[in-house]
């Protein structure tokens, strides 16, 4: 059997958890074997009426209330018990924040190696994974041993398909046995919600500033596009060191990866630690001064310029077209 | 308090990156080497916990050694003491390398040196296995939290912060405790010119640790795949200006 170990709120699956479900899938055809899933959380239950479309037979819900709020060790605790129960041949979790860190503690837990961020699974013997290193600029394949294979699914590796058909998926609820060490990182229920500002991760537009911006204040004419565009301001490494943002808008392997449906990328060189940031975005736009830059070859569209100068010229344009009484 | 940091030598590549004839590592003859940015600020934050609260702090790396580089340039930013895992510079995978750390604390406490906390970056720069700060923690029954982006110390608890989807998340934790740390948490120092003169003369503790079969073994490294595509050249400085507005609309962003 393939278990799915899914991330949801309130009982609907994440994005990357309904990823999982799909390449859980496709594994357990090859296979030959079922597909089981596990969510945790009482809530997991209402995920029963999503997984149906993605082939899972089984979902087992570690149900206790103690797990309700995530809780790595308490999770991992839940997975790794149920995996040495029902035995499965493969379990894949999310590469999320979350998804790496349950799985880690179940790897710890259950001493068994684990693969982390697979692109591709080929099963047998050896069992072998395609993996990303540097963010996904550089792949490996490796062979993963131990009696049940572990791993987590590297984001967007592959797009979530439902199936039409639907699966008679039958809900086990499962109490694992918890101790007070499984509590020891107490994590303080309420979320603080970053204000007002359109997020990085949400925004349909992101303009990306770097080392070419020139200073800190030279960001004014990113935020004037970003207002006028309804997007939001992000930046490359070079930039937060030099402490002209602040880390949160770093776009790239040690920040944000984003994928808008516009990057504008500002003075940015396009260094392979920045692009596995941005490449999911649909369309880039490049405005650089040198036409040589990798970024430029790497665009859809570019301008060869001084930062300011175009943008300065695009703000203008924009504004006037809003000031053009509309009829 | 006590803090031990544990970084990883890798190459410090460039714009792109470019492999080795048999495809087992990045080429690296005309690169240098660093510790990932998560691990910077490891080091960085260490230093800082130990100026606020007194203290020691300790630097480990498991890696060939040529990999005193980077356990100088962490003593180089205040670290105190260093301690080399040393390899044959062959891949150690992820069990085999939080096994040799393991032991390492293990034979520290056993000398009389214990740690209030274990700090990592999240993931390493280039092999980036996302375990190796959990199996550790694991292993020495000890709470972890990985991902963090600011750290408070306060009467034998940390109070963590990472950043999530939503926004920032907040947890406790009690000391002892591994934490795993990513870039942001603070803005790394330079080095300062007596800082690493000190740096230089100080003494390396050596270990050779048993390599062991971890169970994640490296076949080959590849290149991801390059999709073909044309950019189309909008025009020159504020000339461009109406091409981009135009894009823009068409876009549907207008
Ligand atoms: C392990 C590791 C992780 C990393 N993680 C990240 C990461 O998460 N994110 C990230 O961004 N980087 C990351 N980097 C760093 C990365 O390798 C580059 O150093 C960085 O992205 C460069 O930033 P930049 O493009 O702003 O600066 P530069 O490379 O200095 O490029 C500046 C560009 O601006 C152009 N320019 C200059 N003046 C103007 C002007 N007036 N108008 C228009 N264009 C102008 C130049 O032609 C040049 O192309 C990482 C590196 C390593 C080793």
């Amino acid at each position: 059997m393939v278990l799915a170990f899914i991330e949801h709120l309130n009982g609907a699956p994440t994005t990357l958890s309904l990823e999982v479900l799909t390449m859980a899938g496709r594994l357990s055809g090859e296979m030959a074997v079922p597909l089981e899933a596990v969510a945790i959380g009482p809530k997991g239950a209402a995920a029963a009426g999503i997984v149906t479309s993605y082939g899972v037979s089984r979902l087992h819900v570690g149900d206790d209330p103690r797990l309700a709020d995530y809780a790595p060790a308490g999770w991992a605790r839940a997975v790794a018990e149920l995996t040495e129960r029902v035995n499965p041949e493969v379990v894949i979790g999310t590469a999320s924040d979350r998804g790496s860190e349950v799985m880690a503690h179940v790897a710890a837990r259950m001493k068994l190696p684990l693969a982390a961020n697979c692109t591709e699974i080929a099963p047998g013997d050896p069992f072998t994974v395609t993996r990303q290193r540097w963010g996904g600029s550089l792949l490996e394949e490796a062979h993963l041993k131990g009696r049940v294979k572990l791993l987590t699914l590297a984001p967007h590796a592959l797009a979530a398909e439902a199936s039409p058909s639907r699966t008679e998926v039958a809900t086990h609820p499962f109490t694992p046995a918890l101790d007070d060490k499984d509590f020891r990182v107490r994590l303080v229920p309420q979320v603080e919600a970053d204000t007002g500002k359109i997020s990085l991760a949400q925004a349909r537009v992101v303009i990306g500033g770097g080392r070419g911006v020139g200073s800190a204040e030279g960001f004014a004419s990113l935020e004037e596009l970003a207002g006028l565009l309804g997007g939001a301001v992000g930046c490359s490494r070079a930039v937060t060191s030099l402490g002209w943002r602040p880390h949160s808008d770093q776009v790239g392997q040690t920040g944000m990866r984003i994928a808008p449906d516009l990057y504008i990328a500002c003075g940015i060189s396009g260094a392979i630690q920045h692009m596995v940031g941005c490449r999911a975005a649909k369309h880039i736009l490049a405005i650089n001064t040198d036409a040589a830059a990798p970024i430029v070859e790497q665009a859809d569209y570019a301008v060869i310029g001084d930062v300011q100068k175009v943008l300065s010229s695009v703000n203008a344009q924009i504004r006037k077209l809003r000031e053009v009484p509309v009829g | 308090m006590n803090v031990l940091v544990c970084v990883k030598r890798v190459p410090a590549t460039a714009g792109h990156i470019a492999l080795s004839a048999d495809s087992q590592e990045i080429d690296t003859r005309y690169l240098g080497f660093t510790v990932s940015p998560h691990e910077e600020c490891a080091v960085e934050e260490a230093v800082r916990l130990i100026e606020k609260h007194g203290g020691s702090s300790t630097v480990l790396t498991l890696g060939p050694e040529v990999a005193i580089d980077q356990l100088r340039d962490a003593m180089a930013l205040g670290i105190e003491r260093a301690i080399l895992l040393e390899t044959d510079g062959r891949e150690w995978d992820p069990v085999a390398t939080a096994a040799a750390i393991v032991e390492a604390i293990e034979a520290e406490r056993a000398a009389g040196r214990s740690y209030d906390l274990v700090m990592f970056g999240n993931e390493s720069a280039d092999s980036a296995g996302y375990q190796i700060g959990v199996r550790v923690a694991d292993a020495l029954d000890l709470p972890c939290v990985t991902g963090i982006k600011a750290l408070e110390i306060g009467d034998g608890e940390a109070m963590v912060r990472r950043q999530t989807e939503a926004g920032w998340e907040t947890a406790e934790l009690s000391l002892p405790a591994v934490l795993t740390v990513k870039e942001g948490i603070n803005l790394p120092r330079y080095p300062s010119l007596p800082g690493r003169l000190r740096a230089k003369k100080k003494e390396i503790e050596r270990i050779k640790p048993q390599w062991q079969d971890g169970g994640l073994e490296k076949i080959r490294l590849k290149l991801p795949v390059q999709v073909e595509h044309s950019v189309e050249i909008l025009g020159k400085n504020g000339d461009a200006g109406a091409q981009v507005v135009e894009l823009f609309q068409r876009l549907r962003l207008l």
